[in-house]
């Protein structure tokens, strides 16, 4: 049987306590016990970057960490930064910049993009195609997402 | 895929740690950062029984003044800590150059460096420059505490002189002489994927005295190009290309050992551009 434990976290500012199998990865409890369905599953290997939420402040892979590991954390997803509004600027520029087609990327694109314009990133194409490197998207050739990147960097947006 | 089912603790200070990864009856595995152990299990080439998990372990984390002016680097210390720090830049610049190559932000807000020389990944940077440096690897178990020149450390693919039950504490780096000069390189497909060849190099002067050419990606573990450095110490940098064939080069999913050969010159050329 499966092994499990109790885990106290808090996830888009709520708090709660629950008892997770230790083998569960972090992006399939916030999608599959808490409901919150805007990050999405992948690989599971760590290298398409559709799991990336923040935990603690740090951008990570949903999919590299277990549930059990995040005992005590906060962790953000996509769907706190649109309720707090921190994402905003960039969802705003990747609607006009038509930074998405399929959308299955989109999440964890706008987390990692977050991570880079909060970061202080200069609107240099090349930093954030790097930063953005461990992020796949098969839609857009990825031209758009970094005018999107750049056009917040530059004040661009009205979010 | 999904881990296999499997035990897990996390104890709260390194001895509770040590002991139980000593506990002879269960395949314990240490979990430091996860970025690699992590996609291990996902695919199940790794199904530890017991996952000892290190995240409480603060006294492995933290960048310090090492004796006689080098570097010690607790092993649980996050590529992320070390792009930040002031101390890395100025006394381990290889680690630095390197960094922005290892995988992608999301990765090294995880990843640790006790954790990716533990593992001896062959395809992996830090081995690499442990050797490039003559680092000194600091192990611990119940039985006691020893430091393992890097020289020594990486015996063969995801296989280190590490006995079962030592866990990777810490990173001894020396101090550099004075006009000790480093230089990185690598080749990889995307930004951030594992190299498909790589090269880290240091020496001294202008004159490239008593230097190191240590490899990743190209064999079955880190190597050092022990006639190549001979070469180039002579001062003869086309002798150190020619020289490459004493490493045992070893094909991947990428390139067979044939185009390994091939990149370890490309890459080195334009390291040795670069020192």
């Amino acid at each position: 049987m499966a092994q499990t434990r109790m885990i106290r976290l808090t996830v888009n500012g709520e708090t709660g306590s629950y008892t997770v199998p230790v083998r569960q990865n972090l992006v399939d409890f916030i999608r599959n016990d808490l409901g919150l369905t805007g990050s999405h599953v992948g690989c599971e290997h760590g290298v398409c970057g559709a799991c990336s939420i923040e935990v603690n402040g740090d951008l990570v892979r949903g999919c590299l960490m277990f549930a059990v590991q995040a005992d005590g954390a906060e962790i953000t997803t996509i769907e706190g930064l649109a309720e707090s509004g921190r994402g905003a600027a960039l969802r705003a520029a990747f609607t006009a910049r038509n930074a998405l087609q399929c959308g299955y990327c989109t999440p964890g694109m706008l987390a990692t993009a977050l991570d880079y314009v909060e970061g202080g990133g200069a609107a240099d194409r090349d930093a954030i195609r790097a930063h953005l490197s461990g992020n796949y998207c098969r839609c857009t050739g990825y031209q758009s997402i970094v005018d999107a990147v750049c056009d917040v960097i530059e004040g661009r947006v009205e979010a | 895929m999904k881990a296999a089912d499997f035990a897990y603790e996390k104890p709260g200070n390194l001895a509770d740690a040590l002991a139980l990864l000593a506990d002879p009856d269960r395949d314990a595995s240490p979990l430091a950062g996860g970025q690699s152990l992590v996609p291990m299990m996902n695919f199940r080439m790794a199904m530890p029984d017991l996952l000892v998990d290190l995240g409480a372990l603060d006294e492995l984390r933290g960048i310090a003044p090492g004796a006689a002016g080098g570097l010690t680097i607790g092993a649980m210390t996050r590529y992320a800590d070390l792009e930040a720090s002031e101390l890395v830049a100025t006394h381990a610049p290889l680690i630095a150059m390197a960094l922005p190559h290892i995988a992608h932000a999301a990765i090294r807000y995880r990843g640790t460096i006790g954790g990716s020389v533990a593992l001896a990944d062959p395809a992996a940077e830090m081995p690499a420059l442990m050797l490039a440096m003559d680092a000194e690897i600091e192990a611990q178990s119940s039985q006691g505490s020893r430091r393992i020149r890097a020289a020594e450390f990486f015996t063969g693919i995801y296989d280190t002189a590490l006995a079962p039950g030592e866990l990777v504490t810490a990173i001894h780096i020396t101090a550099a002489p004075e006009g000790r000069r480093f230089a990185f390189y690598e080749l990889a497909r995307r930004h951030g994927d594992y190299a498909m060849a790589g090269v880290a190099v240091a020496a001294t002067g202008t004159n490239r005295a008593d230097p190191r050419i240590a490899f990743f990606s190209v064999s079955d573990r880190p190597v050092r190009a022990i006639r190549a450095e001979a070469a180039l110490q002579a001062g003869d940098a086309e002798d150190a290309m020619a020289a490459l064939d004493e490493i045992d080069f070893a094909g991947d999913l990428n390139a067979d050992a044939r185009t390994k050969r091939h990149l370890a010159g490309v890459v080195l050329k334009r390291a040795l551009g670069r020192l």
